[in-house]
């Protein structure tokens, strides 16, 4: 930071040209990239949240590994909403029994799957598919720039959930990939904006220009040139939309028209415990708590990695 | 035309060369996630009425720190001032209560910014934010403010100003909006004028224009004036003395013409050497060696040394004070200091 | 102005015509029958099918199909329900209560969320910001029916403050938590984008400016810096409609406020796919307007857009 004490300052005189060629802390100058990561590394949010979702991922991966509890087994005749036992950890009564006697525990765990994997794929879907789109709006901009960014202003008028109200309504059977297809189909959109924004910003950019004058291909430069320098704010907004959809998914699942059985989803839970909220509030407490944990630790990610990777915000 | 500046005349004006504003030994620092920066290290200046000041320097040297904490605009933190007074017609203004200090930025002591584009609010036409100084500081209501916005904006000759007071800054070109920065400033007839790089946004041709009339209503008025600038070019027509800064500190003191004819310090000799003449057409430009310093690191003993091409082991080790200057016989040159250990060499060698 | 707004109604017609479009074709080329919804779990039986398709016009060419439904769509006709009224007559029936719940949602988040945020933003760094910075984290993460479901039982059930569910959809006092519970998620993204937006504005020179000029503490933050600030906020604003709206669906649901989010809750829960559609073509015609409305809002705050 040797420029601290003055605001923009041109060089008129020529003493000033060499002043303003890169000041003296050359020897620390490191990446955008590894910057953010070498504070990354030293957030606790960070590591806590990445640490969180690691663990949510295993979950995800291998729910077997955590109980060997069958989440669809019922018991009703034994079980039904029987009170958690908090004393027996990772056991099939840590968590108590729902309304159809299933172990709530269980079934937390391989909850986790449905909305790890509604979050992960929607948000690769929607960047693939909103950053490819931005990308050839930003950089090529004309028609090719109307049209999508024409496109782009009709999918907003759709409010996410309920376009996917519409969308899933057409789904007899509804499974994971169903709610994916939707909030990828309308949220694409959001990506898009992003990318074309940060393209159009790196467009003019010196090096760019200087790309071309050398006669570096179109593809070269976007791969090479563009893209590196411009997903930053594309990914700040994937990570944070990451948690979104997750919260979605469960809303849509508590709604009905999300996932169904046998699919087992904490948004689904949460919609059959609250016929009993007041007689068992612990059937619900525990797939609301994992889902909110979940949605905070994607969303406390993204906080971190923006502020890592936007330095005008330090 | 005129009637702004007649409503306004206080019976308090000074008389040309009484003392408005002394800087004594001030020290400013940042504190920032690298260490401590320190911006400015023992500074002393001093204007007078109807005087004006320039103030040379780089980026980093100092010079526009200096301005900001006269006026009180600094960030706090990171920035502090750990030392100094800055006396205003004789009374300090960093105990002054923050109040006090308010009436007297605006009214008394008033500043004209490097970039009118950012320093206007652009979501405010330029008629409210004219009309704000005196609304704010003699309650005038909002039609008369109006009115005297409309005046000033006629003051510094900015055409059709009825029809453009209601017209928002981005409305207007580069030097028409340092003009109405500089309406703003004079609005209320302040003692003093702080001009922070006011020509450096503007296109060479304009410069001239509105430094021309900044001088001009200077003189009309009896304002002191500190120029802060980079630029060697605008400094020789306005200034009355200079102070040229490196690394938070002065380096040389002198009047305009005198330092222009015979540096005494071996980097304004650099700074003067590097400004383009056309009788050195086809001859290769020279440029002072070397970058500022970094102010987390500032190189022992005299900060310039290692850019200097006559440092000596002395100026490796020890700060040079800032020596009073004298002639080949020994008289001492009045308003002449120079903060090197050589200076009779690079004076009269 | 008057161009900026003429201006931006023109731009208005492709994008409802093409938001509509896809409404259309979202509910006519996905693979479910809306029809065979009729028959519940058992198979529908043909003859019947046929029929009524034919009654409903859904043999005819898709174009057709679209050229009508547009026209019933500017003409108030949002279809009909299983039970054979119009949907527009439900709307109609709920609207007032929504508008209210909405409103009051609005209120909360602009004056709370602003006033947080101006607060923090100021405070940078100190122990407010970083609560309100855990606060309004937490908000966003907690997903809004499980919010519900919290303040519901212990505003309701534990402290009883308010009775849990609203009886009176019409009362206003009884709309409090609801709309608390609507409002919250978008109060903590005000929050939080007024905080960043008053850091970064802060340092503005204009701001010094504003400082320069001798103006005191009040009117700089007022005038000058919370202006510049709201921008950002009023954009977020708009599309930050459609949020509501959908949160009013659960939020509704939870609470039993008889608006329109709990008619469509029903109508989901019934599978009745055409009231399902036929409200989300109303609220995206909602969202629409309102999407105008804060833009032109926008405008009055930033003379760089009018004249642009």
């Amino acid at each position: 930071m040797p420029d601290l004490t003055e605001k923009k300052t041109s060089g008129d005189i020529p003493a000033q040209r060499t002043a303003d060629a890169p000041a003296p802390k050359q020897e620390k100058a490191r990446s955008l990239g590894s910057d953010a990561w070498h504070d990354l590394r030293r957030k606790p949010i960070f590591v806590i949240s990445a640490l969180l979702i690691l663990l949510l991922v295993v979950i995800a991966i291998a729910p077997g590994l955590f109980t060997s509890v069958d989440p669809r087994a019922g018991d009703l005749r034994n079980h039904y909403l029987t009170k958690p036992n908090y004393g027996s950890f990772f056991q099939a009564d840590w968590f108590g029994y729902d309304l159809q006697g299933r172990s709530i525990y269980a079934r937390v765990i391989y909850g986790a799957r449905a909305s790890v994997v509604v979050g992960i794929c929607v948000t690769a879907g929607v960047t693939i598919l909103g950053g490819i789109t931005g990308m050839l709006a930003g950089y090529f901009g004309g028609w090719i720039d109307t049209i999508i960014s024409r496109v782009t202003d009709i999918f907003f008028g759709i409010p996410l959930l309920l376009g996917a109200l519409v969308i899933l309504n057409a789904f007899t059977e509804r499974t994971i990939w169903s709610v994916v297809f939707a909030l990828v189909a309308l949220g694409w959109t959001q990506m898009t904006r992003v990318m074309r924004g940060s393209v159009i910003t790196v467009k003019q950019a010196d090096f760019v220009t200087a790309a071309k004058a050398l006669g570096a291909g179109t593809t070269r430069i976007l791969f090479k040139h563009i893209l590196p320098n411009a997903i930053a704010p594309v990914i700040v907004v994937a990570t944070i939309a990451l948690g979104g959809y997750i919260a979605t998914e469960a809303t849509l699942s508590f709604l009905g028209i999300g996932l169904q059985d046998p699919t087992i989803s904490w948004g689904i839970d949460i919609n059959s415990a609250q016929k009993v909220i007041r007689t068992a509030p612990f059937a619900l407490f525990f797939p609301a708590g994992m889902l909110s944990l979940t949605v905070l630790a994607f969303i406390m990610l993204g906080d971190a990695v923006r502020d890592a990777l936007d330095p005008k915000l330090r | 035309m005129t009637t702004v500046i007649e409503n306004n005349q206080k019976n308090d004006r000074l008389e040309v060369g009484t003392p408005l504003l002394e800087v004594k030994d001030l020290h400013v620092e940042f504190h920032t996630r690298d260490g401590i920066a320190k911006a400015v290290n023992g500074v002393n200046y001093s204007v007078a009425a109807g005087e004006t000041l320039a103030v040379l320097g780089e980026s980093g040297s100092g010079k526009s720190v200096t301005a900001q904490t006269i006026m009180g605009i600094l960030d706090m933190p990171p920035g502090k001032v750990t030392q100094g007074q800055i006396l205003f017609r004789g009374q300090d203004m960093l105990t002054m209560g923050n109040e006090e200090r308010r009436k007297i930025r605006g009214q008394k002591i008033a500043m004209i910014f490097q970039d009118a584009l950012s320093a206007l609010n652009p979501v405010l036409s330029v008629g409210y934010q004219l009309g704000e100084m005196f609304r704010v500081h003699q309650g005038a209501s909002k039609k008369e403010a109006k009115e005297k916005a409309i005046e000033l904006m006629d003051r510094v000759r900015i055409p059709a100003a009825r029809q453009r007071v209601n017209d928002y800054p981005h409305q207007f070109s580069g030097g028409m909006r340092q003009r109405i920065m500089i309406a703003m400033a004079l609005s209320l007839q302040p003692d003093l004028i702080i001009a922070d790089e006011p020509t450096t946004a503007l296109d060479v041709t304009v410069q001239a224009q509105v430094m021309d009339l900044l001088a001009e209503l200077q003189a009309e008025y009896n304002m002191g004036l500190i120029l802060i600038t980079h630029d060697l070019g605008v400094v020789a027509d306005v200034a009355d003395k200079i102070a040229v800064m490196y690394a938070g500190r002065i380096v040389e003191t002198a009047p305009v013409h005198e330092l222009y004819a015979n540096p005494a310090h071996p980097y304004t000799k650099g700074l003067l050497r590097s400004i383009p003449r056309l009788d050195q057409k086809g001859q290769e430009l020279y440029a002072i060696k070397g970058l500022p310093p970094n102010l987390l690191k500032v190189p022992a003993g005299c900060a310039f040394n290692p850019r200097c091409d006559v440092a000596t082991d002395l100026c490796r080790t020890e700060i040079p004070a800032l020596h009073h200057v004298t002639d080949k016989d020994g008289k001492e040159l009045t308003g002449r200091r120079s903060a090197c250990h050589l200076w009779k060499e690079t004076l009269h060698g | 102005m008057g161009r900026f707004v003429a201006r931006r109604l023109l731009q208005m017609i492709p994008v409802f015509l093409g938001t509509t479009a896809l409404i259309f074709f979202m509910v006519h080329l996905l693979p479910g029958d809306p029809l065979a919804a009729l028959w519940g779990d058992k198979a529908p039986d043909p003859v019947q099918l046929a029929a009524l398709k034919h009654q409903q016009g859904l043999d005819q060419p898709l174009l057709q199909q679209y050229l009508s439904y547009m026209g019933n769509l500017l003409t108030g006709d949002f279809g009909t329900s299983l039970d054979g009224r119009p949907v527009l007559d439900k709307i109609t029936d709920a609207l007032p209560v929504t508008v209210r719940l909405a409103l009051f949602a609005f209120a909360i988040e602009i004056v709370v969320g602003i006033a947080i945020g101006l607060f923090s933003g100021l405070r940078r760094g100190k122990l407010f910001d970083k609560g309100t910075l855990v606060l309004t984290l937490l908000l966003i993460a907690i997903p809004v029916p499980v919010l519900g479901f919290v303040v519901q039982t212990v505003f309701g059930q534990n402290l009883k403050w308010v009775t849990p569910t609203v009886q009176d959809s019409n009362d206003i006092t009884q709309l409090v938590l609801p709309a608390v519970v609507l409002g919250s998620l978008s109060l903590a993204y005000v929050a939080r984008l007024t905080r960043t937006s008053i850091a970064e504005n802060i340092k503005a020179d204009y701001v010094r400016t504003a400082v320069a000029k001798g103006l005191p503490r009040r009117k700089v933050i007022g005038t000058h810096l919370l202006r510049n600030s709201m921008i950002p906020v009023v954009t977020y604003l708009g599309t930050d409609l459609g949020n509501l709206m959908a949160g009013a669906i659960v939020t509704e649901g939870i609470f039993n406020v008889q608006g329109v989010g709990h008619a469509l809750y029903q109508a989901i829960n019934m599978k009745e796919g055409a009231t399902v559609s036929g409200f989300v073509a109303f609220l995206v015609l909602v969202y629409l307007a309102a999407g105008l409305i804060v833009d032109l809002l926008y405008a009055v705050l930033d003379p760089r857009i009018r004249y642009a």
